[in-house]
C-alpha cells in the first residue's frame, strides 16, 4: 500500500516563475487498488506520479511506500516497491539493447545485481512465456533491438516489463496517449488484465473521462494541484462523463467568480 | 614494408586494441565522451615504468598501474557525477592534472626500460622467435580483456551499465543506480587504457609523459574503424572489431609511413588520425544524405 500525506510541490521556488503544481495532496491507496486520475493540464496529474516514482522533490509533506518513508529517497532506491509506465513508448525501455535484454534488465528491479548471466536460461525461459501470452508473435524477436518495434508493441512490452519484478505500486502515466486507438485498446486490456491477475495497486493519469469511469475501482480528479472529487464504489459506478464533467465546471466556475471578486 | 615493421604494427595495434575497448566502454557503452585517457595511458607507462626500475616485479607495477588508472577514471566520473560538471570539461580537467602526476611519478619526462626485467622476460628464449613474443603475449592479453569485458557486459551489472549509457531515466526507473555505473564504468575503461600504458612501457622499452597525446583519437579511430569494417549489433562482434579495428589502424599508418610517394614523416601521424576519424565521422551522414537526394528526386520524378 502507498500513502501521500500532506504533499505539495512547489517548481521554480523563490523565483517570479514559482508554480506551486501540488498544494497538499492526501491520498492512501490500499492493496489491490486500481486508481484513475484525470484532470486538466498542469492539475497535477504527473506530477504527483513523479513525486512517488521519485522525479520530483516534495517542498512538504510525506510519501509513505510500502510502509516506509521514502520522502528524501531517490528514485532508483524506490524502484524496488515502485514500477513505472512512461507516456512516450521511447522512454520506458532502451532502443538499441534487444528485447531480450530490455526484459532482463526490468526483471532485475529491485534485486541486488550481481555478475550472473543476465539472460540464464531459466529467466530466458520465464521470458518466452511472459512474452508469447501477448500473442504478437514477439516470442520469436527477442533477440532483435527494441528499436525496430512499433510505438503499440513497444508499450505493451513496457508494460509487461513493469510487472515483471513484484511491486508496491504500479504508476502508469497517460501509457496510452501516444497510441493510435487500436493499440490504445489493445494495451488498456492488456492493463486490465495484468492488474487482475497479479493484483496490482494502480495510479493510472488519463485524458479520458470514460476511461477513468470505466478501468479500476476509484476515480480521483485533480485540479489547481487539489484533490477536487474522489469516488469509489457504488457512488462511481453511477456517476457519469457528464457528471465528472459538471464537477469539473463547477470547481473552474468558482474559480471565476473569486477572480472576479479580487479583480472588481 | 618489412616483416619487422609488419610485426611490429601489429604489436602496437594489439596494445592500442585495449585502449580502443576503453574507449568503446566510456564512448558507446556509457555515452561519456572520456579524454582522461591522454592521461591515464601515459599514467599506466609511468607507474609501471618507474616501479620495474625501482626494483618491484613487473607484474606487481602491470597491476598497480592498472589500478592507478582506475583512480583517474574515479576523478573524471566522480566529479561529473557528483557536482554536475561536464563530462568532457571534467575529463580535460583530469588529463591536464595527470601530466604533472606523471613527470612527479617518473621524476623526469621519460625512463628507459631497457635491460630490466618486464612481464615479457620469461617469454624469451622458450625457442620462440623473438620477433613473436611480444605480440603473442600481447595478443594473450587482450584475449583475456576481450573475455572478461564481454563477460561483464552479459551480467546483470554489465547490462545495468549498458542501460545507463542507452536511457538513464529508464535505468532508473529498474532501479539502477547510475551514477555508480557511471563511475564504474569510467574506472573500468580507464584501467584499461593504463594497462596497455604498462604494456607500452614494457614492449617499447620507454614511458614518455607526451606518449599519451592523441590516445582518445587513437582509440576512436580504432573503435570508428572497426565498426566500419565489421558493422553487427552483437556484443561480441563489437568487441572483437574495436580489437580489429585498432590493428587495421595501425597497418594503415605504417603503410602509409613507408609509402615513400606519400612522403609523410613520422611527425604528420597525429594529422593523419584526425582526418581519419573526421572522415569516418563525416563519410555516414554525407553519405545518408546523398540518399536522401537520389530518393527525392525519385519521387519528384
Amino acid at each position: 500500500m502507498i500513502a501521500v500525506e500532506n504533499l505539495s510541490v512547489v517548481f521554480n521556488a523563490g523565483t517570479p516563475l514559482e508554480r506551486r503544481a501540488l498544494r497538499g495532496v492526501s491520498l492512501a491507496l490500499a492493496n489491490g487498488e486500481f486508481v484513475c486520475v484525470i484532470g486538466s493540464n498542469g492539475a497535477g496529474k504527473s506530477t504527483l506520479l513523479g513525486a512517488i516514482a521519485g522525479d520530483v522533490s516534495a517542498a512538504a509533506g510525506r510519501i509513505l511506500v510500502a510502509g516506509r518513508d521514502v520522502t528524501r529517497q531517490p528514485a532508483e532506491a524506490r524502484a524496488q516497491h515502485v514500477a513505472r509506465v512512461f507516456q512516450d513508448p521511447l522512454a520506458g525501455s532502451c532502443g538499441n539493447l534487444s528485447i531480450a535484454e530490455n526484459l532482463a534488465l526490468a526483471a532485475g528491479r529491485g534485486s541486488r545485481r550481481g555478475f550472473g548471466n543476465a539472460l540464464r536460461r531459466e529467466r530466458a525461459e520465464m521470458l518466452v512465456t511472459r512474452i508469447r501470452e501477448l500473442a504478437l508473435g514477439l516470442e520469436d524477436r527477442l533477440d532483435q533491438p527494441m528499436g525496430s518495434l512499433s510505438g503499440g508493441q513497444r508499450q505493451a512490452l513496457s508494460l509487461v516489463m513493469a510487472t515483471l519484478a513484484p511491486s508496491s505500486v504500479l504508476l502508469l502515466d497517460e501509457h496510452t496517449a501516444a497510441l493510435d486507438p487500436r493499440n490504445a485498446d489493445f494495451v488498456l486490456d492488456l492493463t486490465r488484465m495484468l492488474a487482475e491477475r497479479f493484483v496490482l495497486t494502480v495510479l493510472m493519469v488519463t485524458h479520458s473521462m470514460r476511461q477513468a469511469l470505466d478501468l479500476g475501482t476509484r476515480t480521483i480528479m485533480l485540479h489547481e494541484g487539489q484533490i477536487l472529487l474522489d469516488v469509489s464504489g457504488e457512488h462511481r459506478s453511477k456517476l457519469s462523463v457528464e457528471d465528472l464533467i459538471d464537477a469539473f465546471r463547477k470547481a473552474r466556475g468558482e474559480e471565476l467568480a473569486e477572480d472576479r471578486l479580487l479583480t472588481s | 614494408m618489412s616483416q619487422i615493421a609488419l610485426v611490429g604494427a601489429v604489436e602496437l595495434g594489439l596494445v592500442y586494441a585495449l585502449v580502443a575497448l576503453g574507449v568503446y566502454l566510456s564512448f558507446r557503452v556509457l555515452d561519456f565522451p572520456d579524454l582522461t585517457v591522454d592521461g591515464s595511458f601515459p599514467l599506466g607507462a609511468a607507474v609501471a615504468a618507474t616501479m620495474i626500475v625501482s626494483g618491484f616485479d613487473p607484474w606487481l607495477a602491470t597491476f598497480v598501474a592498472i589500478v592507478a588508472g582506475a583512480l583517474a577514471g574515479f576523478a573524471t566520473a566522480f566529479v561529473s557525477v557528483r557536482f554536475g560538471v561536464l563530462h568532457l570539461l571534467a575529463s580535460i580537467l583530469t588529463m591536464i592534472a595527470l601530466f604533472s602526476v606523471n613527470l612527479r611519478i617518473m621524476g623526469r619526462p621519460n625512463v628507459a626500460l631497457l635491460t630490466q626485467e618486464t612481464v615479457l622476460t620469461p617469454f624469451v628464449g622458450l625457442g620462440l622467435d623473438d620477433l613473436w613474443v611480444r605480440p603473442l603475449f600481447l595478443a594473450v592479453i587482450v584475449l583475456v580483456a576481450l573475455i572478461g569485458l564481454a563477460w561483464f557486459l552479459r551480467s546483470e551489472t554489465g547490462l545495468a551499465m549498458r542501460a545507463t549509457g542507452a536511457n538513464p531515466r529508464m535505468a532508473r526507473a529498474q532501479g539502477v543506480r547510475v551514477g555508480a555505473q557511471v563511475i564504474a564504468g569510467v574506472m573500468l575503461s580507464n584501467a584499461l587504457v593504463s594497462l596497455a600504458g604498462a604494456l607500452f612501457a614494457q614492449t617499447n622499452g620507454f614511458a614518455d609523459v607526451t606518449s599519451g597525446v592523441g590516445t582518445i583519437v587513437v582509440g576512436l579511430a580504432a573503435v570508428i574503424v572497426g565498426e566500419t569494417v565489421m558493422p553487427s549489433r552483437r556484443l561480441w562482434v563489437a568487441l572483437v572489431s574495436c580489437i580489429v579495428g585498432a590493428v587495421i589502424y595501425r597497418l594503415a599508418v605504417q603503410l602509409a609511413l613507408s609509402a615513400d610517394f606519400l612522403g609523410l614523416q613520422a611527425s604528420d601521424l597525429n594529422l593523419a588520425t584526425a582526418l581519419l576519424v573526421l572522415v569516418a565521422l563525416v563519410l555516414p551522414k554525407l553519405r545518408g544524405r546523398a540518399l536522401g537526394r537520389t530518393l527525392g528526386r525519385r519521387a519528384g520524378a
